[in-house]
């Protein structure tokens, strides 16, 4: 018994002596999934900053963003990030989308061209990645292409994923239907612009993370 | 007759080609106008290189990307699997075409309905 108890407690002081002090997180999703809005708010409750302008816009965010040593406290737990806001993920970009927001035509080509350029930024940092918080708009269906890549990568990868239901202060939010698509991997519901759920998120990213 | 031509793919096919290979023959059909059905589909790491170059190659007014549909990816986690700690990944039958042209109406589990015009 006291020999158990002696390997465990040497296993528990080797894994801490080994464990990694910094997890480099992405946070994925499709445009306007409410990346940003979920960056901002993890980097303001942590640090008092801020990480990028918001948009009614798809592709705001047309460059990686990345802030380092983020610590996020929760019950006890405690981890430190480097949190990389990515740019939406798309496998198509049509400038006409961005005219139909006013934008003139000339505009609109070099977002989209912005655009596409983020999308390959993105789909790269994937590879420099210790986990990813996957954005998913909760009013959404679930089963688009850009969450079936991330979460095959992830899995191809055996790295940890944890999805974000964002959205849920809108009415037809439903983040069962995310957790019936995807219920291999833990989830929680949240509204990233108003807060909610958002002290049940940072435990789960300490637990997951950490 | 005039219509969309659409290219069934078999697994062995796609078998015997390399990641590039099937990346480049898939992009080049479907700016072509073809419609694709792949039975196997493909790994993570193909759909990225996908994305990829597609991103590379979308301008305005002649290309704005594909449209990908595909089931989300199934655990072969049978016994031996388990008994060696090895689960692999299987991708399953994924739809591509010009996004212009295909259009995803509805998706789940085991069920891709799509829209395709001319």
């Amino acid at each position: 018994m006291g020999i158990i108890k002696s390997l465990k407690m040497n296993f528990t002081w080797f894994k801490k002596f080994f464990k990694k002090k910094r997890a480099r997180i992405g946070i994925y999703g499709p445009p306007n999934a409410g990346k940003t809005t979920l960056a901002n708010r993890i980097i303001r409750d942590w640090t008092g900053d801020a990480m990028g302008s918001v948009s009614a816009i798809p592709h705001e965010t047309r460059r990686a963003r990345r802030r380092e040593g983020v610590t996020i406290d929760s019950n006890g737990s405690s981890v430190t990030l480097d949190i990389i806001d990515t740019p939406g993920l798309a496998t198509k970009i049509d400038f006409h989308d961005f005219m139909a927001f006013g934008m003139s035509e000339e505009e609109s080509k070099r977002r989209a061209k912005e655009a596409t350029e983020g999308v390959i930024e993105a789909v790269k940092w994937l590879d420099d990645l210790d986990g990813v918080i996957l954005v998913m708009d909760a009013t959404e269906d679930p089963y688009t292409q850009v969450n079936v890549t991330v979460i095959g990568n992830m899995e191809a990868r055996k790295l940890p994923l944890l999805i974000a239901a964002n959205k849920i202060d809108l009415p037809t939010s439903s983040p069962a239907r995310i957790h019936s698509a995807f219920p291999q991997h833990p989830l929680v519901p949240i509204s990233a612009l108003e807060g909610q759920n958002i002290d049940m998120l940072y435990k789960e990213i300490a637990d997951h993370f950490g | 007759m005039k219509g969309i031509q659409l290219d069934l793919i078999s697994e062995d096919k796609l078998d015997g080609m390399t990641s590039m290979e099937k990346v480049r023959l898939i992009l080049d059909e479907v700016r072509n106008g073809k419609i694709l059905v792949l039975e196997k589909g493909l790994t993570p790491s193909e759909q990225n290189k996908l994305i990829e170059l597609t991103m590379t190659e979308i301008a305005p007014d002649d290309f704005s990307g594909i449209e990908i549909e595909s089931y989300p990816v199934k655990h072969n986690d049978n016994l031996f699997s388990k008994l060696l700690g090895k689960t692999t990944l299987k991708t399953r039958l994924t739809v591509i075409g010009p996004a212009s042209q295909l259009k995803t109406i509805k998706k789940d589990r085991d069920l891709i309905s799509a829209l395709v015009s001319p």
